[in-house]
């Protein structure tokens, strides 16, 4: 097995993660209630407005529903949702640790199969001739060496961390993305496969884009960085204006298209501002916001012009109709004159202390991959199939998810192409 | 406390709130053990809160394994090893008297002097007392006519008493601080709950699979360490079990020592025996294993000197009872109390004391876990 990464950074993002969406019938040991398989595909095309190749994602679905076992085998543990994801306890089963302990566990099963992993060995380009893979091109240890094999599985992840690419497929607000994820998703196999004529799937600008706390690092900053105050006040732009109705559901299920919203804006930033009220209604953030007993003093805190943000917040106030606020439910407290209006948790924002978070989008990981058959094959611009090449992970998620996103899906594909991939590569190899 | 070890303190406390920042942010690790659900009751984290938390700590290394901030990424969260930095310093905020809070840092001199004290003083005083005999005379095996029995009950009850005293006062000064720090439940729900987990040692566990301490990446998590301390534990009770006993034949039965190898009496100190050697040998084979990213190298006099003195206790206690009808018997029984001795004085200003706090932190734990809800939304 190839590595790009060194063994502290193993398991691209997978390490990141922290749950598997999966199907099941009945309450079973760690998920609450029933979760139909039906169900799943109706959270599945409503999410990718049916940008989905049906065939792969039902088999995703279906998989999902039987491949803990497996998992278990393979060493991973699982637990009930965590505090403060109790919204997640029908649909995810979370792992005991979250994603690098699965990871860990997957390695120490590897290694006691026999399987060797080569750390720093980057695959750079791969050999096909007559519609068969015949060899990887490794970068490693400065050199780079040809390794010839019978079989391969392709699992580079997607093209997020290749800043210059980001830039291409989204201009020059790539630069003030940060990358949730891995360091080593750079998408160099993924461009020398497409440079070959094997089959794309998916557009290079979707992807997983969530709206994180500004402060975050370049790389690898994962789950803490998320902002979980939005719904609970305003969030306005580097011009002090709001732009999108913070309060149009709950916050887990548009917190993965605010990256979106926020790469729309001047700057690629914005700022989410509370007062008193939302203390400790919100899942604790990593970083201290900014904090100011007036608006004006918070603006000045956040590099916003206070005259024009303490406009916004006077306006905002006085759209705000009387309710009866609720933040477990989709309550009453709507602010109606207001441009946009807030929908629902609208209430004024007048108790000192005011607190502010700077808000950047923060990629994920992106969709653009190649496109694939029921046996994880890769396919090449023909339609044809590569007999003994196969793909799994990040690498082909887009063949499932041609944009938005469901929590714990890409671990669903992950799993089971994975499997399908790893067995169909066993099996090329042993035939002749 | 010398200026410097100050400013260590107060880095401490002020890289276990930054990590706890990150953590509560994080929530992955909730299934390991107390620490991440009493975490998650919070939202600042204080000194007390993270005494508190620290010493919930049972060092198990899970969490560190599974942290995708762990060191090299630049959050560097490393739980275990500053946990155990914050737990020193706790030791050291409870002791009484305040003067001898320096024992913790400084345990292998502690150690060294109060082994060599305790052997001299009974070596020096079998050498006084030297009747009948001598030296060199098994006395047929009675302890009393080396030592008499009114002179042991003296020395042991006052260094014990001293040291019941001693940890009293802690464990007083930490149940001050557990109710003063941040918490969801009030200060007179179940005050006395006993937890089961400080006995069975369930956050050893990682959540189930056993401890990582040696773990690095690639061994997989063990239930060892458990077991070593419970033979440690429980060898301990036992030793204590056949002292009371003995206590007991003496003063209401009139049973006077030495006693039979069949007495329950002496059944119970060799079982004790026998777990205090494979306990703590155990430990400490396994410490040397133990990953250096999740240790403060500064304790390891303060891990490794509890265990010795521990094995030590033990080992000269089976010579013995092995030996006790032989001439070597005076001088192994002079060592035997010299050893036993120092580990009483020692016993508020060493390891021992982690149990006390250890076991304080979980009945807290279970109390606020019986009470209201989490300080966040959803």
């Amino acid at each position: 097995m190839l590595e790009a990464s060194p063994k502290a950074w193993r398991g691209g993002n997978s390490q990141h993660t922290r749950n598997l969406r999966c199907a099941h019938d009945a309450p079973e040991d760690v998920l609450t209630e029933a979760y139909p398989e039906s169900e799943y595909w109706d959270d599945l095309l409503r999410v990718t407005a049916g940008r989905t190749n049906e065939t792969l994602a039902r088999m995703a679905l279906r998989a999902s529903a039987r491949v803990r076992p497996w998992m278990k085998r393979h060493g991973v543990h699982f637990q009930p949702s965590l505090g403060g994801t109790l919204h997640l306890s029908r649909t995810n089963a979370f792992f005991l640790g979250g994603g690098k302990a699965l990871v860990n566990a997957y390695y120490r099963s590897a290694a006691a199969l026999g399987v060797e992993v080569l750390y720093d060995a980057e695959a750079v380009d791969l050999e096909i001739d007559a519609d068969r893979f015949r060899a990887a091109i490794v970068k490693r240890g400065g050199k780079t060496e040809r390794i010839a094999a019978k079989a391969m599985v392709a699992a580079a992840g997607g093209f997020e961390s290749n800043l210059d690419w980001l830039r291409e497929a989204w201009g020059p607000r790539a630069d003030n993305f940060v990358v949730r994820g891995t360091a080593f998703n750079k998408g160099v196999l993924l461009k020398a496969m497409l440079d070959k004529g094997l089959a794309s799937v998916g557009d290079a600008i979707q992807g997983h884009a969530v709206a994180v706390d500004g402060r975050s690092p370049k790389f690898d900053g994962g789950i803490v960085t998320r902002l979980d105050s939005v719904p609970l006040g305003i969030v306005v732009n580097r011009e002090a204006k709001r732009f999108y109705d913070e309060g149009e559901d709950f916050w887990p299920k548009r917190y993965a298209v605010w990256g979106r919203f926020v790469a729309e804006q001047p700057g690629q930033v914005a700022y989410s501002i509370v007062d008193a009220k939302a203390a400790g209604r919100f899942m604790p953030p990593v970083f201290d916001g900014q904090v100011a007993d007036t608006i004006e003093a918070l603006a000045g805190k956040l590099g916003l012009d206070p005259g024009a943000l303490a406009q916004t917040v006077a306006e905002f106030n006085a759209a705000v109709r009387p309710g009866t606020f609720d933040h477990t439910r989709l309550d009453d407290c709507r602010a109606e004159g207001s441009k946009p209006p807030k929908t629902h948790w609208a209430q004024r924002l007048d108790s000192p202390p005011f607190v502010g978070y700077p808000l950047r989008p923060g990629i994920t990981f992106t969709y653009l991959g190649l496109e694939v058959d029921e046996r994880a094959r890769v396919k090449d611009s023909r339609g044809a199939t590569v007999a003994n090449l196969f793909c799994a992970g990040e690498m082909m998620a887009g063949n499932v998810l041609g944009q938005g996103y469901l929590a714990g899906i890409g671990m669903t594909i992950g799993t089971v192409f994975g499997r399908i991939a790893g067995a169909e590569a066993a099996r090329a190899a042993q035939s002749p | 406390m010398s200026r410097i070890e100050e400013l260590v303190a107060s880095a401490a406390a002020t890289e276990g709130a930054r990590i706890m920042q990150i953590c509560n942010a994080c929530r992955y690790c909730e299934g390991y053990c107390a620490v991440f659900p009493a975490m998650e009751r919070r939202l600042d984290f204080d000194a007390n809160s993270l005494a508190y938390l620290a010493n919930l700590c049972h060092h198990c290394g899970a969490c560190f394994y599974a942290c995708q901030y762990a060191p090299p990424h630049e959050f560097a969260v490393n739980v275990p090893k500053t946990f155990a930095q914050i737990r020193l310093q706790s030791y050291e905020d409870y002791a009484w008297p305040r003067a001898f809070a320096v024992a913790y840092r400084r345990q292998g001199a502690v150690l060294a002097g109060s082994l060599a004290a305790g052997i001299s003083i009974f070596l020096l005083l079998a050498l006084a007392l030297a009747g009948r005999g001598g030296l060199f005379a098994s006395h047929g095996a009675s302890f009393y006519a080396v030592f008499p029995h009114g002179l042991m009950v003296s020395v042991f009850g006052a260094a014990f008493l001293f040291a019941i005293v001693a940890m009293s006062v802690g464990a007083a000064r930490f149940r001050r601080a557990l109710d003063r720090g941040q918490t969801t439940c009030s200060a007179d729900e179940n005050k006395w709950s006993v937890p089961g987990s400080a006995f069975s040692l369930a956050n050893l566990e990682g959540g189930g699979e056993g401890c990582y301490v040696r773990a690095g990446f690639d061994h997989p998590p063990e239930k060892l360490r458990r077991w070593f301390h419970h033979f440690t534990f429980y060898g301990f009770l036992l030793c204590f079990a056949s002292t009371s006993l003995a206590t007991v034949y003496h003063y209401a039965l009139d049973l006077r020592a030495p006693y039979e190898w069949t007495s329950p009496v002496v059944i119970l100190g060799t079982l004790g025996g026998v777990g205090l050697v494979a306990g703590p040998a155990g430990l400490l084979w396994l410490k040397r294993r133990h990953d250096p990213q999740l240790l403060d190298p500064s304790q390891a006099p303060l891990d490794a000197g509890f265990s010795w003195l521990l094995l030590l206790t033990s080992a000269t206690g089976l010579a013995l009872l092995a030996l006790r009808e032989t001439a070597a018997m005076p001088i192994l029984l002079a060592v035997h109390l010299g050893v036993v001795l120092a580990l009483f004085l020692t016993l508020p200003y060493g390891k021992f004391v982690h149990g006390i706090y250890r076991y304080l932190a979980l009945a807290h734990h279970e109390r606020e876990a019986g009470s209201s809800a989490l300080p966040e939304g959803e």
